[in-house]
């Protein structure tokens, strides 16, 4: 058990390309910490340099009080699941978990023990035996974390772990990470690309773009109060709408018709022209769905359908919409960034499943305007975010974090160490 | 593929083994010939003996063979182990490490390999003689390095790098010095390039004629292959034909006996499950 504190970490290549550019932050005990971003972020060699294989250019990484900076990855007594699982190959899947155990020269009998717990916790018993080459990719997976929980590490280091599994045995194996360290209450910093993992795993995110730290906050505080445009982008899916608009004394001029700001938000704004609008698909609802007492909190428009989609659960429709020169290139320029190439700009809304919205027809739409967040298109600063709002959020999640660590460590089931 | 093209590849197949394997056929048809029917003008012998055997292993000519059948073995497996070893830790270095000179190592290690044998040969032979190596089991080692080396660097070096380099690092992370991760994960996952070289190395080493019948004079140190070359026959009119295709064939066995124990080594795919992809 130990927190992970990084102070001013920096990362830069021999050729001096800055891989991480001065990241500070805090992973407190216990805590399911999530880096995440797109490829080429610097997410995976921020983990690698808390584990020791990669060396740090500056700044300091102290891991439970102890400053790790020039100590080998062996002496750090950290845990770690790579994302290719690095299975020993002509070692039966017991000996792959023990391996950590025999090379600290442990007795027999506690190898024994402690090997047999950990393919109690990840329902290996049968498989214990096999050489990693007859098991299938989940099964590989488990046999990876073994090898990680038998030690008794400070810490959790995941790399991208899911991320080689189909996609059904992703969700199974992510409910499985979630579960076992909750069980366990070991501090954990996992790295992934995936923006559902990092939503459901996480008891905070830290979003890198470029080796720099956008922000760390829980999930619902990145999904609902986010630093920039960036963070908005990334996290959501469907992800955010970007709309062009105009500020008209109070109003939004936007391509789907105006919105009201209220005062305190539209303060926010200042005298800025042309600012994006941020509109989550699901602040969209089919107008004609919509109760007539919640209508006068947003705004109604019609617009043309360019393509629907029905999934039984929800509905997706697409909505092209004109965006203006100067903001065009920004858009686009935002949407490689998050590597999602959007060829045209378009609104993707979410409506009721019941909707009987056609495609290429027109349809009237109600916009709920209370949440929606508007960024100033030069610099991407949210400037509607309500921080107090957004703190109380993650403040939250941090107390449910600690009495479920708090229940776990009193009901017995943390291995002992 | 079509039954008749299938067919066409077994008689290939069958026309390619009779061309590689008629001179050992005939080889071992010569050595059970008895000397005057040596040039009886067909394959088979008329009368089947195994007095070429006998001659090689318990006669004359035994005085001869022994012994250097005793010091091939000897100096060519020390050779083999001895390059095994040091081209290991070399490929080690050249496949994971970036230091200044990698290529240099590599090329100059090619560079041995294509050198005449013969041209050295003679510098060799006055330098031994002068400090006291002439004649010696070391003396043929050392030469027989500079064969095997280079030949394992460069095969071992391909074999290492094949091997996922996050192998090593989940060991580090697990706890394991660079030496542990190195003999207990790299290693055993590099068994199969290790065996493969041996095996190369050894025939090198084995088949080398140069060295043996310039560097030796007795028997303290001469191989097989110069043993082969100093036989004589019953009388000064008769040429030793007979055995020498014994000698041969016995020589070819212990070879044959390497390849089959170690072939169950070289199984490929060891890598498997390892990484994902």
């Amino acid at each position: 058990m130990a927190s992970v504190e990084m102070k001013n970490i920096v990362k830069r290549y021999g050729d001096g390309f800055p891989a991480v550019t001065d990241v500070s932050m805090d992973v407190a005990d216990g805590e399911f910490m999530i880096l995440v971003g797109p490829s080429g972020c610097g997410k995976s060699t921020l983990l690698r340099m808390v584990v020791g294989l990669e060396d740090i250019t500056s700044g300091d990484m102290i891991i439970g009080g102890r400053r790790m900076n020039d100590l080998a990855p062996r002496e750090r007594n950290l845990s770690m699941v790579f994302q290719n699982y690095a299975l020993y190959p002509h070692l039966s899947v017991f000996e792959n978990i023990a391996f950590p155990l025999r090379l600290r020269k442990a007795p027999e009998e506690e190898v024994q023990r402690k090997v047999r717990e950990a393919a109690d916790v990840l329902e290996l018993h049968e498989h214990l035996d096999r050489k990693p080459a007859n098991l299938s990719g989940g099964q590989r997976q488990r046999v990876a974390m073994g090898r990680a929980i038998v030690r008794e590490a400070d810490a959790f280091l995941f790399d991208e772990p899911l991320s080689n599994l189909d996609a059904k045995l992703r969700g199974q194996m992510r409910t499985e990470i979630a579960r076992l360290q909750r069980r366990l209450g070991i501090t954990t910093i996992y790295v992934t690309h995936d923006q559902t993992e990092a939503m459901t795993l996480g008891d905070r995110v830290c979003v890198l773009r470029k080796g720099v730290i956008q922000q760390v906050a829980s999930p619902r505080e990145l999904y609902e109060q986010p630093v920039n445009l960036f963070v908005a982008g990334f996290i959501g899916s469907p992800p955010m709408n970007f709309l062009p608009a105009r500020l008209r004394g109070g109003t939004l001029a936007t391509p789907f018709g105006d919105v009201v700001m209220d005062a305190k938000r539209a303060a926010g704004i200042g005298d800025r022209d042309l600012v994006l609008v941020g509109i989550r698909p699901e602040f969209f609802e089919d107008a004609s769905l919509v109760d007539e007492a919640k209508k006068a909190y947003g705004s109604t428009f019609t617009a043309q359908v360019d393509v629907t989609e029905w999934l039984g659960d929800a509905q997706f429709a697409y909505i092209p919409y004109d965006a203006p020169e100067e903001v065009a290139a920004q858009l686009k320029e935002l949407s490689r960034e998050l590597d999602s190439d959007q060829l045209r700009t378009q609104a993707i809304v979410s409506i009721d499943s019941s909707s009987r919205i056609r495609e290429g027809h027109e349809a009237e739409f109600w916009l709920d305007a209370r949440k929606i967040h508007v960024f100033d298109p030069a610099t991407g600063e949210n400037l509607t975010r309500d921080s107090e709002a957004g703190a109380e959020l993650t403040r939250l999640a941090e107390e449910d974090r600690a009495e479920q660590i708090s229940e776990a460590r009193a009901s017995g089931m943390t291995v002992e160490g | 593929m079509s039954t008749k093209e299938r067919n066409w590849w077994i008689v290939a197949g069958v026309l390619i083994i009779v061309y590689a394997l008629f001179p050992i056929a005939w080889i071992v048809s010569l050595s059970f010939k008895a000397p005057a029917d040596i040039a009886n003008g067909q394959f088979l012998p008329t009368v089947f003996t195994w007095q070429n055997y006998s001659q090689i292993l318990t006669g004359d000519a035994a005085s001869l063979f022994l012994p250097a059948l005793r010091n091939s073995f000897g100096i060519c497996l020390i050779a083999t182990f001895l390059a095994c070893i040091l081209a290991m830790f070399a490929a080690y270095a050249i496949a994971r490490l970036n230091f200044r000179g990698k290529k240099l190592i590599l090329s100059t290690a090619l560079a041995v390999a294509i050198f005449p044998v013969i041209s050295i040969v003679t510098p060799l032979f006055n330098l031994w003689r002068l400090i006291g190596l002439y004649d010696t089991w070391l003396g043929l080692i050392i030469p027989y390095l500079s064969l095997t080396l280079p030949l394992s660097i460069w095969t071992m070096s391909a074999f290492f790098r094949e091997i996922p380099w996050e192998m090593e690092q989940a060991a580090q992370v697990d706890g394991a010095t660079s030496w542990q991760a190195f003999r207990k994960v790299i290693v055993p996952l590099a068994a199969p390039g290790v065996f493969t070289t041996a095996i190369l190395a050894f025939f090198l080493a084995w088949n080398d004629f140069v060295y043996g019948i310039s560097l030796t004079s007795t028997n303290a140190a001469r191989p097989v292959p110069a043993a082969l070359g100093l036989f004589s026959g019953a009388s000064q009119f008769e040429d030793p034909t007979g055995a020498t295709a014994g000698a041969a064939v016995v020589v070819t066995i212990p070879v044959i006996i390497l390849v089959l124990i170690f072939q169950r080594r070289i199984v490929s795919g060891l890598t498997n499950g390892a990484v994902k992809g």
